[in-house]
């Protein structure tokens, strides 16, 4: 009689693994704060771990140097890998971050599973080290880059961006990442590249997700030039001052604040230069509701959900919604390139 | 062997299995205010309430239409004496489920409400199949049964509508993974078919055939 929705399971219900696997980091840094994040750690596990990363985060800021950004050296990229040395910005400024909870447990990444939660716990035994990007299309040469080396290829900077999501939810995240008109930079791209074109992993032995065929894998997005060469647009390497958790794209991930956090692909294993616009997974998917551009835009109506206000994520039971802006708030920044364009048709 | 399933529970017994029922029936909402307690609720907790008061509603409805089934391959009927209690529950989910949409997602901001549900078909349907579960809740009592005779009977058909519809408004909400959706509609397409199977004879002589 009893069945358990498959919708209907509480992240907070399957995470002693976790607690688990970030003890032992947890008590090496632990110092002064063992005590009191001990009995944290014990009344509440997630928010302990969200803690525990909170103080070291602000010990790495305090030791880090700011001008190398690098990689700690020990079991890299394993959970709660400090980035140390990067510059803050003035993005987000005033902002409400959601917290590390929130952005770590509630996620859209369909590799991992269609629920929401089920990306934290899939993505658990993903490694994204070691990994390297290909270029290839319109370029002067194809090549390869590791991801150390696309941690240097500029200053990695703290962006506090909103995300916005097509499904009408939103969230404030502090990511770091370099912009990607760095890496296009590098990539020197010919004449001929009107377009580029991101690839995800394919791999179904990583990516339990990928044995449904929800959508054609592997997963693709594509940003007009302009839109990829635009300061917005940052390749993010980490959030809350830590490496990328797996379930939120590690190690590398594209974020464009102005659009549907659907572009923001995750596990970006290729970058392609093209001449004619690429189709994305989600074009491919659903014509009639997921466009090229799928800029926020509280004017063209979606078929399933509202566009024109938004629930920020973290605000309780009663905060109520709050109206989307244009550009979900960035039109001051990146209006300028859709002048002209027929955003009803071009959505 | 089975043998002990087609015994008449007594008077006795029926009240427990009620009382059981009743309880059982009160198990989704109870977990859902333990875990509101215990902030547990997810990220998103209005769309948590949404959709496991949605879920319930549809499972409920769900067991409420295997009763007859049941009857028909087995020959029991005491089962049926549960089905009331199911329904009313189905409507008790599906009036949390619509209040939280009012309410928490939507903080009762009827222009938003009415714009929500003319654009968009999903809610639309949700809308409709919840407005017509309203006459068959407000008639389930006994001397309404009696008032009506006959049309009771017609009136609480709409129940295999209003499961459709419950479904289609569950399929349009899921971007791409269609399988719960699938497996739901699956249950009732089962559900009716066995009726339709055991009752091809009546509905045939309905509409003017003699087999």
């Amino acid at each position: 009689m009893i069945i358990q929705a498959k919708s209907d399971i509480s992240p907070s219900e399957i995470t002693p693994k976790e607690v688990f696997d970030n003890r032992r980091d947890f008590i090496q840094k632990a110092g002064l704060g063992l005590i009191a994040g001990t009995a944290a750690l014990l009344s509440n596990p997630i928010k302990a771990a969200t803690v525990s990363s909170g103080t070291t985060e602000g010990a790495g800021r305090l030791i880090g140097r700011a001008n190398a950004p690098a990689i700690a050296k020990k079991s890299a990229f394993s959970s709660h890998q400090k980035i140390s040395g990067y510059n803050k910005t003035s993005y987000g400024a005033g902002e409400k971050l959601t917290t590390y909870e929130d952005v770590t447990t509630y996620n859209n990444y369909y590799e991992f599973g269609t629920d929401k939660n089920e990306p934290a716990i899939n993505a658990k035994l993903f490694k994204p080290h070691p990994w390297t990007v290909s270029i290839e299309g319109e370029v002067k040469k194809n090549k390869t880059i590791s991801i150390e080396d696309i941690y240097k290829l500029a200053p990695l900077e703290e962006r506090i961006y909103r995300m916005r999501c097509v499904e009408g939810w939103s969230m404030v995240i502090p990511w770091i990442g370099l912009p990607l008109a760095q890496l296009i930079k590098w990539a020197e791209p010919n004449s001929n590249a009107k377009y580029v074109e991101f690839i995800s992993l394919a791999d179904k032995q990583q990516m339990p997700g990928q044995n449904i065929q929800v959508l054609d894998w592997p997963y693709t997005e594509g940003l007009r030039m302009d839109e990829a060469m635009h300061p917005l647009t940052i390749l993010a390497v980490g959030l809350y001052g830590e490496q990328l958790p797996n379930q939120n794209g590690a190690p590398l991930r594209l974020v464009t604040p102005w659009k549907y956090g659907f572009k923001g692909i995750k596990g970006i294993v290729k970058i392609r230069f093209t001449e004619k616009m690429p189709v994305s997974s989600w074009m491919k998917a659903g014509p009639s509701e997921y466009g090229f551009y799928a800029n926020v835009n509280p004017n063209v109506e979606h078929p399933r959900w509202t566009q024109s206000s938004e629930r920020r994520i973290g605000g309780g039971l009663f905060a109520g919604r709050i109206k989307t802006q244009m550009f979900n708030g960035y039109a001051e920044q990146v209006g300028q390139m859709y002048a002209g364009l027929d955003l009803r048709k071009n959505f | 062997m089975l043998s002990f399933l087609k015994k008449i529970p007594s008077k006795k017994q029926i009240s427990w299995i009620k009382t059981f029922v009743f309880l059982l029936c009160l198990i989704p909402l109870t977990r859902l205010v333990w875990m509101g307690f215990q902030d547990s609720l997810s990220a998103n907790p209005i769309e948590f309430i949404e959709r496991s008061t949605g879920f319930w509603a549809l499972f409920i409805l769900l067991a409420t239409l295997t009763l007859t089934p049941i009857r028909l391959i087995s020959g029991l009927t005491w089962q049926i004496q549960l089905r009331r209690m199911l329904g009313l529950f189905m409507f008790f989910y599906a009036s949390l489920h619509i209040t939280s949409y009012l309410w928490l997602d939507f903080s009762f901001n009827w222009s938003d409400i009415s714009k929500d549900i003319i654009k968009h078909p999903r809610i639309l349907v949700g809308f409709l199949a919840f407005v017509l579960t309203i006459p068959l809740a407000i008639t389930s009592n006994n001397a309404m049964m009696r008032l009506l005779r006959n049309r009771w009977k017609q009136l609480h058909q709409l129940v295999y509508f209003i499961a459709i519809l419950g479904i289609v408004h569950f399929w349009w909400l899921v971007k791409k993974d269609i399988r719960e959706p699938l497996l739901y509609a699956s249950i009732l397409f089962v559900l009716l078919a066995i009726r339709i199977y055991y009752k091809k004879d009546s509905i045939l002589r309905k509409v003017g055939i003699h087999v």
